[in-house]
C-alpha cells in the first residue's frame, strides 16, 4: 500500500477535565425545575445532561440526563422521565436548541398532566443545578494521515475522545464533532466524516465509542488500499 | 507516605501527567491553607496528605494554623454541630468568644498567599486580611454538612463568607444561595492508606479471628460510630429480616468515644438489641485500627449503611473501593456515590434495606457487578488524586472567570 495521503492541517488531540460548580438554586417541584431549566445558564444545561457520561463511562450505554433521573426517581413521573432520556441529543448542535427540547418536552407532558405539578420531594432529595466549569489543554498526539489518526485513537483517553465528540460539537459550537470536522477539510474525507457524524455517541460507552471510530477508519484504510490496487494493476498492464 | 508516583499503578499515567500539567499551571502562585489543628479530625488528615504531594507535584503549598483556647473550641464544637443541623443552644457569649479569639488571630496569624485557602468556620474571620495582600485569592472550604444549618450560627458566619472569591462544598445539597462562586469538590480516599489498601489474606483471617467472627455464613457489615443517626437498631432490624430467610450474621463496627456520653449510649442500647444472639457481633473499634477496619470490610459479604443522615458517606467510599456491593440509604452524599441498581442499591426503611440485602446474598453475580462498578466509579470519581486535581483546578479557577478556560 502506498502513502496515505497527508492533511492540510495536522489534527491535535486536545483533552479536558471539569470542575463542577454549584449554583445554589434548586427546585423540588416539576415547575421549579421547569423555571429554572428556562433560565440557567447553558453550562448547567450541559452539565445536567453530560457529566453523567463522563462520570459513569464504564457503564453500558445510559441515558445520560439527570433532569430525566430526578423526575424519575424522585417525582415517579416515569413517563416523562422516559421521554426526556429519549431525546435525541445528537440531533442538536448547540445547548439552546437542546435545553429548548427539554422544556417542550416538559410543557407537553404538564399540559396533559397537570396533577404532576403536586408532586414534590421530600427533604434532601430536591434538585440542584451545578454547572461545568471546563479546562481544555493540548495533548502532545499530533497526527496527519488516516494511520496516524487511527494509532493516536487508540491511545488517548477517554476524557480526550469525549471532548472532541461531545464537548467540541455541542458546548464549543463547531455544529459537528472534531473529528468529523477534520477529516473533511484537511483530508477531504467527506465520507468517513459522515459516518463519525452519524454515530450516536450517546448510546455507545466511552471505550466502545472509542472502538466505533478506530473500526470506522480501519476499514476506510483498507478501502484506500484495495482502491489502489486495481490501478497499480492497470500500469503494469500498460 | 506513599509518594506521588505510587499511585500510577493504580490510577493510570495520564492521570498523573494530567496532575503534573496542572500543577505547572499554577507555577508562582503560592498556595496557603490555615485550619484550627495539625493533628485529630477530618480536615487535618486531608490536608496532612494534600499538602505534601501538592509540593511534590510542584506547586507551592503551605500550611499554618490558627490558635485558640479551649473555651474557642467548645464554642466552634458547638457551631459544628449545629451547623450540621443539630439542636444546639448558642448563645451570645460564645459569639463573642469566638470574635475574641478570631481577632487575636488576626494580629498572630501571617497570611500570605496567592491564593489563601481557609477550612471551616474557625479561622473564617481571617478574611479580613484580605484587604493586607493585593490581588490575594480568598477561598473558604467548608467541610460540613450545612445542608439544614441552624439559623442563628449560619447568619452569623454569612457575612464573613461572603466576603471570599469563592466556597467549596462536598455535595451539591450543601450549597447556599451566595453572592459568591461556589464549588463542588467531593471528598475522596487514599487508595494506598491503611484504611484501603489491598489486604493479605492472613490479615483479615486474624482479625476475624481476633473477634471471633466465624467464616462459615454470609456476613453484612456496617461500619460507623455509635450514633442515633447510623440508625444501628434499624440496621438489626434488618438483619433479622433477612435472617429470617438466609442464615448470616451481622458486625456493627465503629468508634465510640469517652468524652461522647451519646455514643456510649447507643451503644449500649445496640447491645441491648443485639440480645444474645451469637451472630451479632458489635464491635467497638479503637481509633486508629485502620487496618482492621479494612479487613472488616473485605471480610464481609453485603456492606450496609442504613444513616438517617449522611455527610458524605466516606465508609460507603471505601467498600466501593473494595468492591463490596453495598445496600444504603439515599441521604447526603450517598446518591453521589450510588446510582441504585447500577453501583449499590439505596433503600429508604428497614424493610428495603433487609429486601436488598437478601437480593444481593442470593444473586452473587448480580452483587458481584456492582461491586464492580462501585469501584470503578470511586477510581474514576472519588480517589485522592481526583481530590488533589480538584483543588488545583480551584486555584486556576481564582484567575479563570470563563465556564471554559483553554490552558
Amino acid at each position: 500500500m502506498g502513502p496515505l495521503a497527508r492533511a492540510k492541517e495536522p489534527f491535535r488531540f486536545c483533552t479536558q477535565t471539569h470542575i463542577p460548580e454549584l449554583t445554589g438554586l434548586k427546585a423540588n417541584n416539576l415547575q421549579e425545575l421547569l423555571d429554572h431549566i428556562k433560565t440557567v445558564p447553558g453550562s448547567v444545561i450541559y452539565h445536567h445532561t453530560h457529566h453523567f457520561l463522563q462520570q459513569h463511562q464504564y457503564l453500558s450505554p445510559e441515558p445520560p440526563n439527570d433532569f430525566a433521573y430526578w423526575i424519575t426517581g424522585i417525582l415517579g413521573e416515569e413517563v416523562l422521565g422516559e421521554a426526556l432520556f429519549s431525546i435525541d441529543t445528537i440531533q442538536y448542535t448547540t445547548i439552546r436548541e437542546l435545553r429548548n427540547e427539554i422544556i417542550r418536552t416538559i410543557d407537553n407532558y404538564v399540559e396533559k398532566h397537570p396533577k404532576s405539578l403536586q408532586k414534590f420531594a421530600t427533604t434532601g432529595e430536591d434538585f440542584h443545578f451545578v454547572k461545568s466549569v471546563s479546562f481544555v489543554f493540548q495533548t502532545p498526539y499530533i497526527v496527519s494521515d488516516l494511520k496516524e489518526f487511527q494509532a493516536a485513537l487508540q491511545r488517548v483517553t477517554l476524557e480526550s475522545i469525549y471532548f472532541h465528540m461531545f464537548e467540541a460539537r455541542l458546548r464549543i459550537g463547531i455544529g459537528t464533532n472534531d473529528f468529523s470536522n477534520w477529516l473533511e477539510h484537511s483530508l477531504s474525507e467527506n465520507k468517513l466524516a459522515n459516518k463519525i457524524a452519524s454515530l450516536d455517541p450517546y448510546t455507545h460507552t466511552m471505550e466502545n465509542l472509542r472502538f466505533a471510530l478506530v473500526k470506522l477508519i480501519e476499514k476506510r484504510i483498507v478501502e484506500l488500499s484495495l482502491e489502489e490496487f486495481p490501478v497499480r494493476v492497470t500500469l503494469q498492464n500498460h | 507516605m506513599p509518594k506521588i508516583t505510587e499511585y500510577e499503578s493504580i490510577v493510570g499515567p495520564n492521570t498523573l501527567e494530567e496532575l503534573k500539567l496542572l500543577a505547572g499551571k499554577l507555577q508562582g502562585k503560592l498556595i496557603q491553607n490555615i485550619n484550627s489543628t495539625a493533628v485529630g479530625g477530618g480536615v487535618a488528615e486531608i490536608l496532612n496528605r494534600m499538602v505534601p504531594l501538592l509540593q511534590e507535584l510542584g506547586v507551592d503549598a503551605r500550611w499554618d494554623f490558627i490558635k485558640g483556647g479551649e473555651d474557642f473550641f467548645n464554642v466552634t464544637k458547638k457551631f459544628h454541630n449545629a451547623l450540621h443541623g443539630k439542636q444546639e443552644e448558642i448563645t451570645p457569649q460564645m459569639f463573642e468568644t469566638f470574635m475574641e479569639t478570631s481577632l487575636r488571630n488576626i494580629d498572630e496569624v501571617k497570611t500570605y498567599g496567592d491564593v489563601v485557602f481557609i477550612h471551616d468556620p474557625q479561622p473564617v474571620v481571617l478574611i479580613k486580611k484580605k484587604a493586607s495582600i493585593p490581588d490575594s485569592k480568598w477561598i473558604w472550604r467548608c467541610h460540613i454538612d450545612v445542608s439544614t444549618p441552624h439559623k442563628q450560627v449560619w447568619n452569623f458566619l454569612t457575612p464573613f463568607v461572603h466576603q471570599y472569591d469563592a466556597a467549596v462544598f462536598s455535595a451539591p445539597n450543601f450549597s447556599q444561595p451566595l453572592p459568591i462562586r461556589q464549588f463542588l469538590i467531593p471528598p475522596s480516599i487514599d487508595p494506598l492508606s491503611d484504611k484501603n489498601r489491598e489486604l493479605p489474606q492472613e490479615t483479615v483471617d486474624a482479625v476475624l479471628e481476633k473477634y471471633h467472627i466465624p467464616k462459615d455464613k454470609p456476613i453484612i457489615t456496617q461500619i460507623s460510630r455509635f450514633d442515633y443517626l447510623k440508625d444501628p437498631i434499624g440496621v438489626i432490624e434488618a438483619y433479622r429480616l433477612v435472617k429470617k430467610r438466609i442464615d448470616c450474621q451481622l458486625i456493627i463496627a465503629g468508634g465510640t468515644a469517652a468524652d461522647d456520653p451519646e455514643s456510649t449510649r447507643v451503644f449500649a442500647e445496640t447491645k441491648e438489641a443485639a440480645g444474645n444472639d451469637v451472630d451479632i457481633h458489635i464491635l467497638p473499634i479503637p481509633s486508629g485500627s485502620d487496618i482492621e477496619i479494612n479487613a472488616l470490610q473485605r471480610a464481609s459479604t453485603v456492606i450496609v449503611q442504613k444513616s438517617l443522615r449522611e455527610g458524605f458517606g466516606l465508609t460507603i467510599t471505601e467498600a466501593l473501593w473494595k468492591a463490596k456491593p453495598v445496600v444504603a440509604s439515599g441521604t447526603g452524599g450517598i446518591p453521589l456515590q450510588i446510582r441504585h441498581k447500577y453501583s449499590g442499591l439505596l433503600c429508604h426503611s428497614v424493610a428495603g434495606a433487609a429486601f436488598s440485602i437478601k437480593q444481593l446474598l442470593n444473586s452473587t453475580e448480580y452483587a458481584k457487578k456492582l461491586g464492580e462498578n462501585g469501584r470503578e466509579h470511586i477510581k474514576q470519581n472519588f480517589l485522592l488524586t481526583r481530590h488533589l486535581k480538584d483543588y488545583m483546578l480551584l486555584f486556576l479557577c481564582m484567575y479563570h472567570p470563563e465556564d471554559i478556560v483553554y490552558l
